[in-house]
């Protein structure tokens, strides 16, 4: 494994929760400033409120087909953590027309991919068809949106595969444990405290019942957003939709609305030792406004993340990794696009030899320079329109486009929130951009963890 | 693939085995094929090309013969080490700005070495094209190897070493790797080891990319939104210059262990981590589509699996189970792997053994094998979907020796497995005797065994 995809693979198995919606919004900017939106999106909402946005790419006769519901693990109820996940699981089994297992049997005998995903804001579902299926796969997707049936001999042997999956996701993995406590001590109240998969001993608890009572008050046309990215316009689209999804009749599903987590007034550290662990290293969580935080400014604060931390010439890099040297990887990340309080990351894993305290000392100093002195005119130019370039990339890759509106969508934003966003990023100032920073990257806004390997012997 | 997600329903290391096979699934009859064309370049560069007129990037995918298993004995760890160095400093930029010049142009350029192959890829928009493959070209063939950077990218690997040396996965991979291929070179670490790491010199890494980056072992595919003339032209300037012939260099065959066996690594884990594996078939074998289609009923697709239904829908052992083929320049191999609860390894192991036993003996419903290739034939498309997915086929295509027409015939060669061709190759692979299983956790009434 090189360098490159050393750091990718850093990425994607350390950081995936936090840089997770950053990413996808780092890449929802544009070169040139217009009306019209850089990926040509169409939308239409059906009578029953489903809201339907097309997204036409026409490289290959394929599409990807995606519904997203409003609903995720920050919407289960109190002890019954994991239960939009476990759901997510449950949604592959049997419906009032088809038995257990036919759904994927189906997909699979038309050339479909198929999988699903949770977060905290959203569940999605998705296939990737060969574009005269799609009908094939609309019409198994709408019958799963009130047709699930469930009972506890379908519901046990799920339960215990997803133990297993907490096993493999988090309790075999130190910085995953960690992880886990850093959001539990920063939320008091809020239930982006609790983790997605959910807490093994509240799993071990879920049964049939506790997911069809999620499943029934979240599953239902006006609490989603259908998205078809591929070989199709909207015009071809509509009939399909109104056929198969039109006949579903609204729910009456109510805002979500979470407790409210009280002003965090003082800085708070966690740390977590284990055997597993190589070297120390250090992840500091800050809370941040998000999209739809009034009074926020998350696109100047998305240029700062991508001056602090997002490359290798960025300043945490640049004076963790390659000037002293006290790290090997440093970097930073901001999750724009949540529905409640969003969150900004800093990291850095420590070189052997060299202490953790020593690491977040660095750290510190290259923050407050940098909150002290700001950016240079050309660092935040070329923040610009490397978040600008990053949006023709998504254009080559409709399961990114459509993954960008489905999650931005599911949070609030709307299509022409995301058509503009190219605007907006061409709009922030050196001036914004600090301002930004200086009002989140705050110690008494902040939880640091620790993770340390156990003392040998 | 799920970067936005936090938790997906399949574990997505499936995903990525199933990649490793590079086996292209064939079309839907009625889709549109990409149209490859064969151009050769002013300096004589034979390129792969797939024109798409409506996207302004450009991706391109370049092979060298010659993998991880050329690192010299003692110095493991070597291709990795100076695919890491690439774009730390070549030509006349320094490490910083060789970084900025690629970063600020949101020029992509990843590497990566696999035992057989060395991969280089660069994406770029059109419109920064002319630096991209200067800066391409600057990087194969006159990266600087300075100590400052050398020593940064050490320590950086030697960091991976050290999370790899308590990782459970990497565990179970290196030791399987290392009991089934001893002295042979695809025993070795793609990360190398440690001692072998502190070894490694820049003149070491300088002669390597001189050794390794040449014409005669070169292998091009490229897709984007310019002409046929162009995308030579741009060739030209990253690869002209290099040198006619790489160092000569060849990997033995390596041998199967004739017998299975059974190794526990001892770790206090909750959940175990199991590989196993039996010999495969090349991919030039008369019998690899056969293979592959059997394979995807056993254990390669999606939710559908006998090995996924057997073990985690029916009876919740495992989050993810899986098999796959593995043919490798000098070794066949047929993998799998399932991570399961301590008191589920030895039920989840007699589960496998017992469902490769049954497929050798009964091979598989005539409704199955419909089933397959209907998925694998209409799945096809879906490979193709982006730039730099068809710039990788096109270099698999070549290094496989597949044809330039293989897209067109690669259905036919699906369509055409019967059920006799399945129940021949499963007899002469699906040997539960000759598993060799390593297990990494705490496994309850499971016992190491064989040699």
């Amino acid at each position: 494994m090189n360098r490159f995809s050393v750091w990718r693979a850093k990425l994607c198995a350390v950081r995936i929760l936090f840089i997770a919606l950053a990413i996808s919004i780092v890449a929802l900017s544009h070169p040139r400033a217009s009306t019209a939106g850089p990926f040509n999106s169409e939308y239409f909402e059906l009578d029953n409120g489903l809201q339907v946005v097309v997204i036409p790419n026409h490289r290959a006769p394929i599409v990807v087909h995606m519904m997203w519901y409003r609903a995720g693990s920050a919407d289960d109820p109190v002890g019954k953590s994991g239960i939009a996940h476990f759901l997510e699981h449950l949604m592959f089994k049997a419906t009032d027309k088809l038995e257990a297992g036919e759904f994927s049997r189906i997909v699979a005998r038309n050339g479909g991919q198929e999988n699903a995903f949770t977060s905290w804001d959203y569940t999605g579902y998705f296939q990737r068809v060969a574009r005269d299926r799609l009908e094939i796969v609309m019409e198994l997707e709408a019958g799963r949106i009130r047709g699930l049936v469930l009972d506890e001999e379908i519901v046990r042997p799920e339960r215990d595969v997803i133990l297993e999956e907490r096993s493999a996701r988090t309790d075999n993995q130190p910085s995953s444990l960690l992880a886990e406590q850093i959001s539990a001590a920063q939320f008091l109240r809020h239930p982006y405290g609790t983790p997605i998969i959910g807490w093994r001993h509240e799993i071990e608890t879920l049964n049939h019942e506790d997911a069809l009572a999620f499943y029934r008050r979240y599953y239902a046309p006006d609490n989603a957003i259908l998205v078809v990215a591929g070989d199709i316009s909207a015009a071809e689209l509509k009939p399909l939709a109104e056929k198969y999804y039109g006949v579903i009749p609204a729910a009456g599903v109510p805002p979500r609305r979470r407790p409210e987590e009280p002003p965090q007034i003082s800085p708070r550290r966690v740390s977590f030792t284990d055997a597993r662990v190589a070297q120390p290293s250090l992840t500091r969580s800050y809370l941040a406004p998000g999209h739809g935080t009034e009074g926020g400014d998350s696109v100047a604060l998305q240029v700062f993340a991508e001056i602090l931390g997002s490359k290798s010439t960025s300043r945490l890099y640049q004076a963790l990794v390659v000037e002293r040297p006290l790290a090997a990887w440093a970097g930073s990340s901001y999750q724009a696009l949540a529905l409640d309080t969003s969150r900004f990351y800093v990291y850095a894993d420590a070189l052997p030899g060299v202490s953790i305290t020593e690491v977040e000392a660095a750290i510190d100093e290259t923050i407050a320079e940098l909150l002290l002195n700001g950016p240079s005119e050309e660092e935040v130019a070329s923040a610009k329109g490397r978040m600008q370039d990053a949006v023709v990339y998504t254009l080559d890759n409709p399961q990114s486009v459509a993954s960008i509106f489905g999650n931005a969508m599911s949070v609030g934003l709307s299509v022409e929130d995301i058509e503009s966003w190219p605007d907006r990023v061409a709009a922030v100032t050196r001036e914004r951009v600090m301002a930004a920073a200086r009002a989140v990257l705050r110690l008494e806004l902040s939880v640091t963890g620790i993770l340390l390997p156990a003392e040998e012997g | 693939m799920f970067a936005f997600t936090a938790v997906v329903r399949r574990f997505a290391l499936g995903l990525c085995l199933i990649l490793f096979v590079f086996v292209f699934p064939a079309l839907v009859a009625a889709a549109p094929i990409a149209k490859v064309q064969r151009i050769v370049t002013p300096a004589g560069i034979e390129i792969w090309y797939v024109q798409e007129p409506n996207i302004p990037v450009i991706s391109v995918s370049l092979g060298f013969r010659g993998g991880t298993a050329l690192d010299p004995p003692g110095k493991s760890g070597l291709a990795n080490f100076a695919l890491g160095l690439l774009d730390e400093g070549a030509g006349d930029l320094d490490s910083l700005a060789f970084q900025k010049a690629i970063i600020n142009r949101a020029i992509h350029l990843n590497s990566n070495a696999s035992r057989d192959l060395v991969s280089v890829s660069l994406q770029t928009l059109t419109r920064n094209r002319d630096e991209a493959f200067e800066l391409l070209g600057l990087a194969l063939g006159d990266a600087r190897f300075e100590a400052a950077p050398v020593e940064r990218v050490r320590g950086q690997i030697l960091s991976v070493l050290a999370d790899e040396e308590r990782n459970p996965r990497n565990i179970a991979a290196r030791t399987w790797f290392g009991d089934v291929f001893q002295d042979h070179p695809y025993a070795q670490r793609a990360n190398g080891t440690e001692i072998a790491v502190r070894a490694i010199t820049p003149t070491d890494l300088r002669e390597w990319a001189r050794g390794r980056f040449a014409r005669d072992n070169l292998i091009v595919g490229a897709s984007g939104d310019v002409s046929p003339d162009e995308i030579a032209r741009l060739i030209d300037i990253a690869l002209a210059g290099l040198p006619a012939k790489a160092y000569p260099a060849s990997v033995p065959e390596a041998l199967f262990p004739s017998t299975g066996a059974t190794q526990i690594i001892r770790m206090p884990l909750m959940q175990s981590m199991v590989i196993f594996g039996l010999p495969g078939l090349k991919r030039d074998d008369d019998d690899f589509y056969a293979a592959y289609v059997m394979n995807y009923i056993l254990g390669g697709g999606g939710f559908t699996s006998r090995l996924y239904q057997e073990v985690r829908e029916k009876r919740g052992l495992a989050y993810s189970v899986y098999s796959y083929l593995a043919p490798l320049q000098h070794a066949a191999l047929y993998m799998g792997g399932v991570a399961t609860r301590n008191d589920g390894v030895a039920q989840s192991l007699d589960i496998i053994r017992a469902e490769i036993a049954r497929l050798a003996e009964k091979s598989v419903s005539a409704e199955e094998l419909s089933v397959a290739k209907q998925y694998l034939t209409g799945a096809f498309p879906l490979r193709l979907d982006t730039g730099s997915k068809v710039a990788g086929i096109l270099v698999q295509m070549q290094f496989e020796s597949l044809g330039i027409d293989y897209l067109e015939r690669r259905n036919g060669y699906m369509e055409a497995v019967t059920l006799d061709d399945i129940g021949r190759v499963a007899r002469r692979l699906l040997d539960p005797a000759r598993m060799r299983i390593v297990v990494v956790g705490d496994p309850e009434d499971l016992a190491a065994d064989g040699s």
